[in-house]
């Protein structure tokens, strides 16, 4: 192959340098800003100061809803994680009439925007008398992620852990046994995966959790609530906590689940 | 195991999660087809079916306008992203070196992990009067007075093509790295130009990652209600935000359900222009 032109290169490069320059720009803004000192998150920078951090943490609206955040993306991630895998295994190890069927509806909430998605949630429950909470917000974070859920396990269910059940079945386990001891250990980066995706999903989620909560909210939501305010250095700060709690989380996951591949 | 028991077992195992998916998914759904052909008058709800609500969406060019607006923003969202994300993925793919790769493409796509709504937010810090872009363009002597973008359509296009953009890297990088060497090759060794190899071979070789990118940039940004509401504010409104008006301002869930209606009309359309693209088994 030849080798590209010193010109062509430049381009590339500068070319890369502008793009990672817009993707990188909120984010850098947010994070510098959220150390200022003064009132308003816009330049000149005052900084560095820790207040914002001590009035988010002192904020008892904002830690609540924080607790209610990660309680209910544990709650609906824990879910989707035990129905999507359930589904999956039964999909792939036994033969279901209909299956191609159950497979699109077991899909068909990914195609969905959330706000179709809330909104029948929010007129269904409406209907029944259900009154609105954290509960109702799981459910409906359950709803966006099981299919998500079922869509990366059922994808890893191979024949090759197929002949490995087999096995164990032909040595005497019953199907609780083999589930437990053979496919969960096999499978287990995929439910991994699986669960951290849903459970970044749900933590992240506002339209679902702005429409089916009430008083208890999730921090999407309270977050949204200040915004009202206009520009604020202590939303700054709260998204820049966020911003750092699910890039642990991510950088866990690609630890976890694809670390063990490398030697 | 007989093949009966086998079926009953596998049904067992699928049962739950279709459960959750028909009574929290499905039935809301039929319940709001239906909403969508009842009115609400005055405080009261009335159940005699007609299309009333789908008449005036036909006819009040409040609700068609939102409908173009998003269909406008929408596709420049879309058209924009892939411009964009294409060269950045290509040079990831051909001109980082391999070991720099994972790095590279995990660092494009990290703000992606950003809460959505902070993201918004953090664009208006960038975009709004005073803010970053305004104190430089001031400060490089470019514009006389701060200049604010915030409240405005472009602020929404900006808010939006940031997320795609890095949806997009993601899904071209993919289809880039998997393509073998040898193609582009044969082509070189008979006689094709570094650009018409890309013409002819590798553009229509990707194809399918543009198009499973694009669908998805398409599904997500006409149904996006957060970015609009916090970037381009009220003084034009996408379908999603007469939408959320119809439900909080005037309560109408049978207009609102209406809306919505036309909403995921409008995306199967496009699923099925773009069907014979997305081969869904590769997603």
């Amino acid at each position: 192959m030849r080798r590209p032109s010193p010109l062509a290169s430049l381009f590339a490069w500068a070319y890369a340098l502008l793009l990672y320059g817009f993707i990188f720009a909120p984010v850098l803004v947010l994070v510098l800003f959220s150390f200022q000192e003064s009132r308003l998150p816009v330049p000149p920078f005052d900084g560095p100061s820790l207040r914002w951090y001590e009035a988010m943490f002192a904020d008892r609206r904002m830690m609540e809803s924080l607790g209610n955040s990660l309680l209910v993306a544990f709650g609906a991630a824990s879910v989707s994680l035990v129905l999507g895998f359930l589904a999956a295994y039964g999909l792939a190890r036994h033969r279901i009439p209909g299956r191609a069927g159950l497979q699109l509806i077991l899909t068909a909430p990914l195609t969905v925007s959330y706000l179709i998605i809330a909104m029948g949630l929010l007129i269904t429950f409406n209907n029944l008398g259900v009154a609105r909470s954290l509960w109702t917000v799981g459910i409906g974070h359950v709803v966006i992620n099981l299919p998500l859920c079922f869509a990366i396990l059922y994808s890893q269910m191979g024949g090759h852990q197929a002949q490995i059940e087999r096995a164990a079945r032909d040595l005497g386990a019953g199907e609780a046994q083999v589930l437990l001891l053979v496919t969960v250990p096999l499978l287990w980066p995929a439910l991994f995966a699986s669960f951290f995706l849903a459970f970044t999903f749900s933590w992240d989620e506002f339209l679902i959790a702005f429409l089916t909560s009430r008083f208890d909210v999730t921090l999407p939501v309270e977050i949204w609530s200040m915004l009202r305010s206009g520009l604020n250095p202590q939303t700054n700060a709260v998204g820049s906590f966020v911003f750092l709690i699910s890039v642990a989380l991510v950088l866990l996951l690609d630890l976890v689940v694809f670390g063990r591949k490398r030697r | 195991m007989s093949a009966l028991s086998s079926r009953l077992r596998g049904a067992g195992f699928v049962a739950p999660a279709l459960a959750w998916t028909v009574a929290f998914f499905l039935l809301p759904l039929a319940v709001m087809a239906l909403y969508s052909v009842w009115q609400r008058v005055g405080m009261r709800l009335v159940t005699e079916p007609s299309l009333a609500n789908y008449r005036a969406f036909v006819e009040k060019s409040y609700f068609l306008e939102s409908l173009l607006n998003s269909l406008e923003v929408t596709l420049l969202v879309t058209a924009l992203s892939v411009l964009l994300a294409y060269p950045l993925a290509w040079i990831l793919a051909e001109r980082v070196p391999p070991r720099w790769q994972r790095l590279a493409l995990v660092l494009a796509v990290l703000p992606f992990w950003t809460s959505y709504v902070v993201r918004s937010y953090s664009w208006l810090l960038v975009l709004a009067e005073g803010g970053i872009l305004s104190s430089a363009l001031t400060g490089l002597g470019l514009a006389a007075e701060p200049v604010s973008l915030a409240n405005s359509r472009a602020a929404t296009v900006i808010g939006f093509v940031h997320f795609f953009v890095m949806l997009l890297t993601l899904t071209i990088y993919a289809n880039l790295v998997q393509l073998p060497p040898s193609y582009r090759k044969a082509a070189q060794d008979l006689g094709a130009g570094p650009l018409r190899t890309f013409w002819h071979v590798i553009l229509p070789l990707t194809l399918p990652g543009i198009m499973i990118g694009a669908f998805l940039t398409f599904v997500l940004c006409i149904g996006d209600y957060i970015t609009p509401q916090i970037l381009g504010g009220n003084n034009e409104l996408l379908l999603p935000q007469t939408i959320m008006l119809q439900i909080q301002r005037r309560a109408d869930f049978p207009m609102a359900s209406a809306l919505a209606m036309v909403l995921m009309a409008v995306v199967t359309l496009v699923y099925l222009a773009c069907a014979r693209w997305l081969k869904l088994e590769r997603v």
